[in-house]
């Protein structure tokens, strides 16, 4: 077995990235979607220091993961700003409920 | 092999934290348990020597979004979630179990050991190789910000307007009586 640091880095994102995609196909309520967008996000951040930590290249990953950082915050902000908009004109924020497609 | 326990310690903790986030039946505990993911992903990135992308890390996943999130649920308030999914249960489990296998056949032949040639500091690959990425970078905080500002002052809008109509029905009212 190898016992290499960053292999231990990879199994943490793994399974960040496990839970996150299993949370988001079974959650129903808006706000939770997004908090589980922050999941695999935070996932995704930590791999590209990895893989530039791998390649040799770490201030151009940290600069990529700095990038992912401010594009995911304002989808986050943006996302319960609608979110709140969604629950005062709606009255819920359950997925289902929201949606008046029928078919 | 201490430094490996380290970072399986923290992965495993970050997992854990993000697993109770995802069941927690109420969104307050669930935004608690996201800050404490994020605390442990940057204490993750500030091993790896990411020391600059730990500490933004740190003040916007673990404070700024934490804040939002709570003050979101002020507005919204914490009802009891729905525990019914919108796929089966087993069948979602199944799915991720797939994409877990995948990722971790494509992702571990990937991992060498760390090079340190041609190491470049983050502050000139900032500003000298993606100096037009950071532009867009502000004029997105820029445009995000203004989206906010817009969603969330359109309620307040609409009252002023129903309060500047309000007088205006009540003269007509008074002049239809006359």
């Amino acid at each position: 077995m190898n016992f290499d640091p960053l292999n231990a880095v990879l199994i943490g994102v793994v399974l960040l990235l496990a839970v996150g995609f299993y949370g988001l196909l079974i959650t129903r309520n808006l706000i939770k979607i997004v908090l589980v967008l922050q999941v695999l996000v935070k996932a995704v951040v930590i791999a590209l220091v990895l893989a530039g930590k791998d390649s040799g290249n770490l201030g151009l990953g940290q600069s990529i993961a700095a990038t992912v950082i401010v594009a995911d915050t304002i989808v986050a902000v943006v996302a319960l700003a609608l979110a709140v908009q969604v629950r005062i004109r709606v009255g819920t924020l359950d997925l289902s409920k929201i949606s008046s497609l029928r078919g | 092999m201490t430094e490996y326990l380290y970072y399986l310690l923290l992965g495993l903790g970050a997992a854990f934290c993000a697993y109770r986030a995802m069941i927690s039946k109420h969104l307050l505990p669930s935004t608690l348990y996201l800050a404490c993911v994020s605390a442990l992903a940057s204490i993750t990135l500030y091993l790896l020597g990411a020391q600059e992308v730990a500490v933004i890390e740190l003040s916007v996943g673990a404070g700024l979004v934490t804040v939002l999130l709570v003050y979101v649920l002020s507005v919204v308030g914490d009802d009891n979630l729905d525990p019914t999914s919108i796929i089966p249960k087993p069948l979602a489990f199944v799915l991720v179990a797939t994409i877990t296998i995948l990722v971790t056949w494509m992702a571990f032949p990937l991992i060498t050991s760390p090079s340190t040639s041609n190491e470049v500091m983050l502050a000139q690959v900032l500003w000298k190789h993606r100096a037009l990425d950071v532009w867009v970078q502000v004029a997105l905080i820029f445009s995000g910000v203004m989206g906010v500002l817009g969603l969330l002052s359109e309620k307040e809008h609409k009252t002023e307007i129903q309060k500047e109509a309000i007088p205006v029905t009540a003269e007509l009212k008074k002049e239809s009586h006359v």
